[in-house]
C-alpha cells in the first residue's frame, strides 16, 4: 500500500496573515467620564500584535486543532499517561457559572458550595488512597511530588533530624521524581530494579542509613508492575527513621484494590487529569492533590476545605508547608474529577481498575509473540514492550514503530520509558477502549512487525500521513526559532 | 453498563481467556492478600441526569459574580472572555490531546504555543518567552530560583508592594533551598552583592504603576537581576517592564481569556532575556523543517528538562497548561493591539471614576498616588469586613479586606465588566455603610 499525503498544508501564523486594522472584537463605549491619562512617558508607546477578524481566529484554530491527534479522534495508547475518555458532562458541569465565575477571593459564606465540593472530594480521595488528610491545592503532579518532599522534609526539621538529607529514587521512576525532590534541596540516590522488575531489596536496605529521609516510589511501578515486596519495602524504610512517599500517577490499576495507606505509604499525590478523566489540554491544566497519613498531616500545603456545623471554610494546617500556588488549587479540574467520582461509585471505580488491567494484559498476550515483553509476568495498568530485536536484526528501532502507528491513525506508544529498557515501547490502552479497537490495534502491530521484515523503509520513513513528516529536532535546537517578532 | 466502560461480560470473559487467568481479581494476585480488595465508602453512582441536579444544588448555593456586582481583583480579574475563545477551547483535539511529545500528531499543541511564546515577548517587550507556568505566583517563585542558579548567589528580595500571596509562595519554594528572602519597602531597598534579584510587581498588588526603570538600575547596580511580574493587560496601556530594564518578566495570563473559575486552573507567563534562555523552566516551542523541507514545530532545548536530566533539570515542571495558554492566544488574537489597549483603557476610565466617586463620600479616602490602573486602596471608616457584609447584602461583592497590611483598607478593583450603574450603586451603599454621627 502506497501512502500519499493528503493533508493540507497547516495555516502560517498569526502574524503572518495579520491584516492592519482589522479586529476579532467590539468593545463597549466608555459609560463613564473620561478620566485624565497619565503623562505620555508611562504609556505604551507602541504594541504589535496580529490584527484578525473573528472568523480568521475560528478557522485558524480548527484548522490547528485538526492536526493534533487527540482522545476524542485516536487510540492514544500513551503509556504512563491514562490517556482515558474525558467525560463531556464533566465540562459542562465546571462550566457552570456557578462555579466558574467564582471569584477565588470571594468570602467563604459566599462559596459555600464550591467548598462543599472541595470537601467532599478531599474526603473521597482520603477514601480511595486510605490517607488520613488531603489538601487540593497543588496544581500539577510534580507539584504535587514537591508539596511531598516538602513536608518530608518539614517532618524530620520538626523531629530535630534535618540531617535526613537522602530521597531513595527507583531507576525506572519518572523524571520528575528526582527532580522535585532535587528542588526540595534533597540528595537523590537511584535504586537498581532486579531483572523482574522488582526494586533490589539488597540495595535498599543498603541505602537505608542515617541520612535517609525518604523513598519516593510510583506503585504500580512505570513497568507498569506492582512490587510484591511493598510491605517490606515499606518497612525497611520506616525502620530506618525513612518516610514513605507513593507517586500516585498509576492509581488507575488500583482504584478499590488496595489502599496505599494500608501499605504504610506516609504521603502519596495523585494525577486527577490521569486518574479521574480530567482533559490533559496538550500539556495542562491538571491537577495533583496530596493525601497524608496522620504523621504528615499538619505540614499540608494550604489551604484546605475543613467544616464546622456544616458550615465549609479554607484553612491552614499549623505546621503548613505554606501555600503552593497563587489561589486553592486549579478548582475548575477539582469539580471535572468529583464528578467523575460520583458517575462511576466505589464498584463502578473497581471496574475502572479491573478493565484497565484486562485489557493492557489482553494487549500483551496478543503481541508477546511479535515484540518482546520487558519482563514476563502478568501485568497491571500498562504493558512494556522492548524493541531491542527489532533493532539489531532489521535497524528498526521503538521510534519507528511509533511513527509507522500514526500511519495507521494510532497515537505511539510512550517511547525509550522506562530508561531501564532498552528501545521501550510503553502501552497502556486505559479502560474506556472496547476490545474491538483493541483487536484492532493488535492486528495493526501484527501488521507492522511484518513490515519491519518486509518493507523496513516503511517505518524508516514513517509517518506518511500527517501535515508534516519527521521533524528535525537537531536543528530547532541549533537554529533556535522560538518566536515571530 | 456504564456509559464510559464499553466491555461486556462476554467480552471480558473472552479477555480473560484470551489471558490465560481465571477471574479479573487474579490479576492483582501481587497485591499482599490480607490488604487486597478493601471497603470502599464511597457515595452511589449517579447518572448523568442526577448529577447534573447535584451539581446545579451545588452551584446554587454559590454567590455568583455577574447576579452580584464584583469588584474583587487581587490576582484575578474579571474580563469579558469572547464566545470564539470559550468555543474553540472546547474542541476535543485541543482539549483531550497530551504534551506534544509527538510533533507529527500535535501540530496544533505546538503551533498554537509558539503563537503563545510569541505574543508574549511581544506583550513584554522580552526575548524570548517559555510555554507557560502553572501561574503567576508560580512564575515567580521559579523565577527567583533561576535568578539564584544565574548568579550564583542565595539571597533574594521581594518588595512588600508584590502580592502577599505570591511573596508567600515564593517562600514556599526558597525556603527548602535555605536561599535568604528578604521582605522590604521601597525606601529601604538595599541590595548587596549576595543579592541574585529583586522581585517587583507591575502593577503593584495595590493597584500602583511603580518605576521600574528605578528598580532596574538598583539591582543591576550590584549585578543583581530584576524581576517583575505583571498584569498582561495593563501592559496594552502602559510602559513595558522590558523597555524599563527588567531581566525577568512574569505574571499571570487569567486576564487573558480564562474563566475565574475560583482560582484556577490559570496558566503563568514566564519570559526573559535571550542570554538566560537555557537556565528558564518549563516547556520550549521552537521552530523547523521536516525531512521534506516542511516548516514544523518541536519541543525543544530538552536537555534542561526532568525527562532529560532528571535531578540537574532547571525545574521539576512538566505541565505549561497549554490549554489555558491558547485560551490567551486565541484572546489576544480577537482583540489585537488596539482591542487590548482599549480594555486597558475601559478599566482604567472606570476604575479612577469609581475612586472619584469613593473620595468623595464622607468618611472614606483613596489611599496612594495618581499613578495606578484597575486596582485602588480605600480607607473605609470602619472595618472592610462590616462593610463588606452591608455591601453584600445589597448585591454587591466588595473589594479584599487587606486590613491586615493597611487600617481599614479595602483593595477595589474595577474592569470593563463593572457598568457604570454597579459603581454608582458601590459609591451610594458605601455611603449608606458609614456610621453617621
Amino acid at each position: 500500500m502506497e501512502w500519499i499525503n493528503q493533508q493540507r498544508p497547516l495555516p502560517e501564523t498569526l502574524m503572518s496573515r495579520s491584516v492592519s486594522d482589522r479586529s476579532g472584537v467590539r468593545l463597549p463605549d466608555i459609560d463613564v467620564p473620561a478620566q485624565p491619562l497619565p503623562e505620555p512617558r508611562f504609556l505604551r508607546s507602541q504594541l504589535r500584535l496580529p490584527e484578525c477578524s473573528e472568523l480568521d481566529v475560528v478557522r485558524y484554530f480548527t484548522r490547528l486543532s485538526q492536526a493534533n491527534f487527540s482522545v476524542d479522534t485516536n487510540f492514544y495508547p500513551l503509556g504512563s499517561c491514562t490517556m482515558k475518555y474525558n467525560p463531556k458532562i464533566n465540562d459542562e458541569i465546571a462550566a457552570f457559572p456557578g462555579f466558574n465565575a467564582l471569584h477565588p477571593a470571594q468570602p467563604d459564606e459566599t462559596v459555600q458550595g464550591a467548598l462543599k465540593l472541595m470537601y467532599l472530594l478531599q474526603r473521597d480521595l482520603c477514601e480511595i488512597t486510605g490517607m488520613a488528610d488531603c489538601s487540593l491545592a497543588t496544581l500539577a503532579g510534580a507539584h504535587g511530588e514537591l508539596a511531598g518532599v516538602l513536608m518530608v522534609q518539614a517532618f524530620h526539621k520538626m523531629r530535630g533530624e534535618p540531617e535526613r538529607k537522602t530521597i531513595l529514587i527507583p531507576d525506572s521512576a519518572h523524571g520528575t521524581n528526582p527532580a522535585s525532590a532535587s528542588m526540595a534541596g534533597f540528595t537523590v540516590v537511584k535504586i537498581p530494579s532486579t531483572e523482574c522488575g522488582n526494586m533490589d531489596l539488597a540495595a535498599l536496605r543498603q541505602a537505608a542509613n542515617q541520612q535517609l529521609a525518604g523513598l519516593m516510589i510510583t506503585l504500580p511501578s512505570t513497568l507498569g508492575l506492582f512490587d510484591p515486596n511493598i510491605i517490606e519495602i515499606c518497612e525497611t524504610v520506616h525502620s530506618a527513621g525513612g518516610l514513605v512517599y507513593g507517586d500516585g500517577a498509576n492509581l488507575n490499576a488500583l482504584l478499590g484494590r488496595v489502599k496505599f495507606g494500608d501499605l504504610g505509604f506516609d504521603v502519596v499525590h495523585l494525577n486527577l487529569h490521569k486518574t479521574c478523566s480530567t482533559p490533559h489540554g496538550g500539556g495542562g491544566p491538571g491537577a495533583g492533590p496530596v493525601c497524608v497519613g496522620p504523621d504528615l498531616q499538619p505540614f499540608l500545603p494550604s489551604p484546605i476545605v475543613g467544616s464546622t456545623d456544616g458550615q465549609y471554610h479554607l484553612t491552614r494546617t499549623d505546621r503548613s508547608i505554606g501555600p503552593m500556588g497563587s489561589f486553592h488549587g486549579n478548582f475548575g479540574v477539582l469539580v471535572r474529577a468529583y464528578v467523575y467520582l460520583r458517575s462511576l461509585g466505589a464498584e463502578g471505580l473497581r471496574q475502572v481498575s479491573g478493565d484497565a488491567v484486562v485489557n493492557a494484559n489482553y494487549i500483551r498476550v496478543g503481541l508477546e509473540n511479535h515484540f518482546q515483553i520487558a519482563y514476563n509476568r502478568p501485568c497491571l495498568h500498562e504493558a512494556v514492550f522492548s524493541a531491542k530485536v527489532q533493532q539489531r536484526r532489521a535497524g528498526i528501532r521503538a521510534i519507528d514503530i511509533a511513527k509507522r502507528l500514526i500511519d495507521y491513525d494510532i497515537h505511539p506508544p510512550t517511547m525509550y520509558f522506562p530508561l531501564i529498557v532498552e528501545e521501550a515501547l510503553m502501552i497502556e490502552p486505559t479502560e474506556t477502549e472496547s476490545k474491538e479497537t483493541l483487536d484492532a490495534f493488535i492486528e495493526i502491530m501484527k501488521l507492522i512487525a511484518e513490515e519491519i521484515n518486509e518493507r523496513p523503509s516503511l517505518l524508516k520513513e514513517a509517518p506518511h500521513t500527517t501535515p508534516v513528516r519527521r521533524l528535525n529536532e537537531a536543528q530547532a535546537a541549533r537554529n533556535l526559532d522560538l518566536r515571530y517578532h | 453498563m456504564h456509559p464510559f466502560l464499553p466491555t461486556t461480560v462476554t467480552q471480558r470473559q473472552e479477555m480473560l481467556k484470551a489471558i490465560d487467568v481465571p477471574t479479573v481479581d487474579a490479576l492483582f494476585s501481587d497485591i499482599p492478600e490480607r490488604f487486597r480488595d478493601p471497603q470502599l465508602d464511597l457515595p452511589l453512582p449517579l447518572s448523568e441526569l442526577e448529577l447534573r441536579r447535584e451539581f446545579e444544588n451545588l452551584a446554587r448555593a454559590n454567590t455568583v459574580p455577574g447576579e452580584f456586582a464584583c469588584f474583587l481583583g487581587g490576582g484575578a480579574y474579571r474580563h469579558y472572555i469572547p464566545s470564539v475563545v470559550r468555543t474553540l477551547l472546547s474542541r476535543g483535539e485541543l482539549a483531550t490531546s497530551y504534551t506534544p511529545y509527538q510533533p507529527e500528531v500535535s501540530q496544533g499543541t505546538l503551533q498554537s504555543t509558539y503563537e503563545f511564546q510569541s505574543m508574549i515577548c511581544l506583550l513584554t517587550d522580552m526575548e524570548v518567552a517559555n510555554a507557560g507556568m502553572y501561574d503567576g505566583a508560580t512564575a515567580l517563585a521559579e523565577a527567583a530560583l533561576m535568578a539564584c542558579r544565574i548568579t550564583g548567589r542565595r539571597k533574594v528580595i521581594v518588595l512588600r508592594s508584590v502580592n502577599p500571596r505570591y511573596r508567600e509562595v515564593v517562600n514556599t519554594y526558597l525556603f527548602p533551598q535555605h536561599i535568604q528572602l528578604i521582605s522590604c519597602s521601597n525606601e529601604d531597598l538595599r541590595p548587596d552583592k549576595e543579592t541574585a534579584c529583586i522581585l517587583v510587581q507591575y502593577p503593584n498588588y495595590f493597584g500602583e504603576l511603580e518605576d521600574i526603570q528605578d528598580y532596574a538600575t538598583t539591582a543591576h547596580s550590584v549585578d543583581a537581576l530584576l524581576v517583575s511580574s505583571v498584569d498582561p493587560v495593563a501592559l496594552g496601556m502602559f510602559k513595558t517592564p522590558g523597555e524599563s530594564g527588567a531581566d525577568v518578566v512574569v505574571g499571570e495570563c487569567q486576564p487573558l481569556g480564562a474563566a475565574l473559575s475560583y482560582g484556577g486552573p490559570y496558566v503563568g507567563l514566564f519570559a526573559c532575556r535571550q542570554k538566560y534562555l537555557r537556565q528558564m523552566p518549563g516547556r520550549i516551542v521552537g521552530k523547523t523543517v521536516d525531512v521534506e523541507g516542511r516548516q514544523g514545530f518541536v519541543l525543544t532545548l530538552q536537555t534542561r528538562e526532568q525527562h532529560i536530566r532528571r535531578e540537574g533539570a532547571t525545574s521539576n515542571i512538566c505541565t505549561s497548561e497549554a490549554l489555558i495558554a491558547t485560551a490567551a492566544v486565541a484572546h489576544l488574537a480577537c482583540l489585537g493591539p488596539r482591542g487590548l489597549k482599549g480594555v486597558a483603557e475601559l478599566c482604567y476610565h472606570k476604575a479612577h471614576y469609581a475612586a472619584n466617586l469613593i473620595s468623595q463620600i464622607d468618611g472614606y479616602a483613596i489611599a496612594g498616588g495618581d499613578l495606578w490602573f484597575k486596582e485602588f486602596v480605600v480607607i473605609c471608616p470602619i472595618a472592610p469586613k462590616k462593610i463588606n457584609r452591608i455591601l453584600l447584602q445589597n448585591g454587591i461583592i466588595g473589594g479584599i479586606d487587606i486590613s491586615s497590611i493597611i487600617t481599614n483598607g479595602m483593595l477595589v478593583c474595577v474592569t470593563e465588566m463593572n457598568s457604570r450603574d454597579e459603581i454608582d450603586l458601590l459609591a451610594r451603599m458605601l455611603a449608606e455603610a458609614c456610621p453617621k454621627n
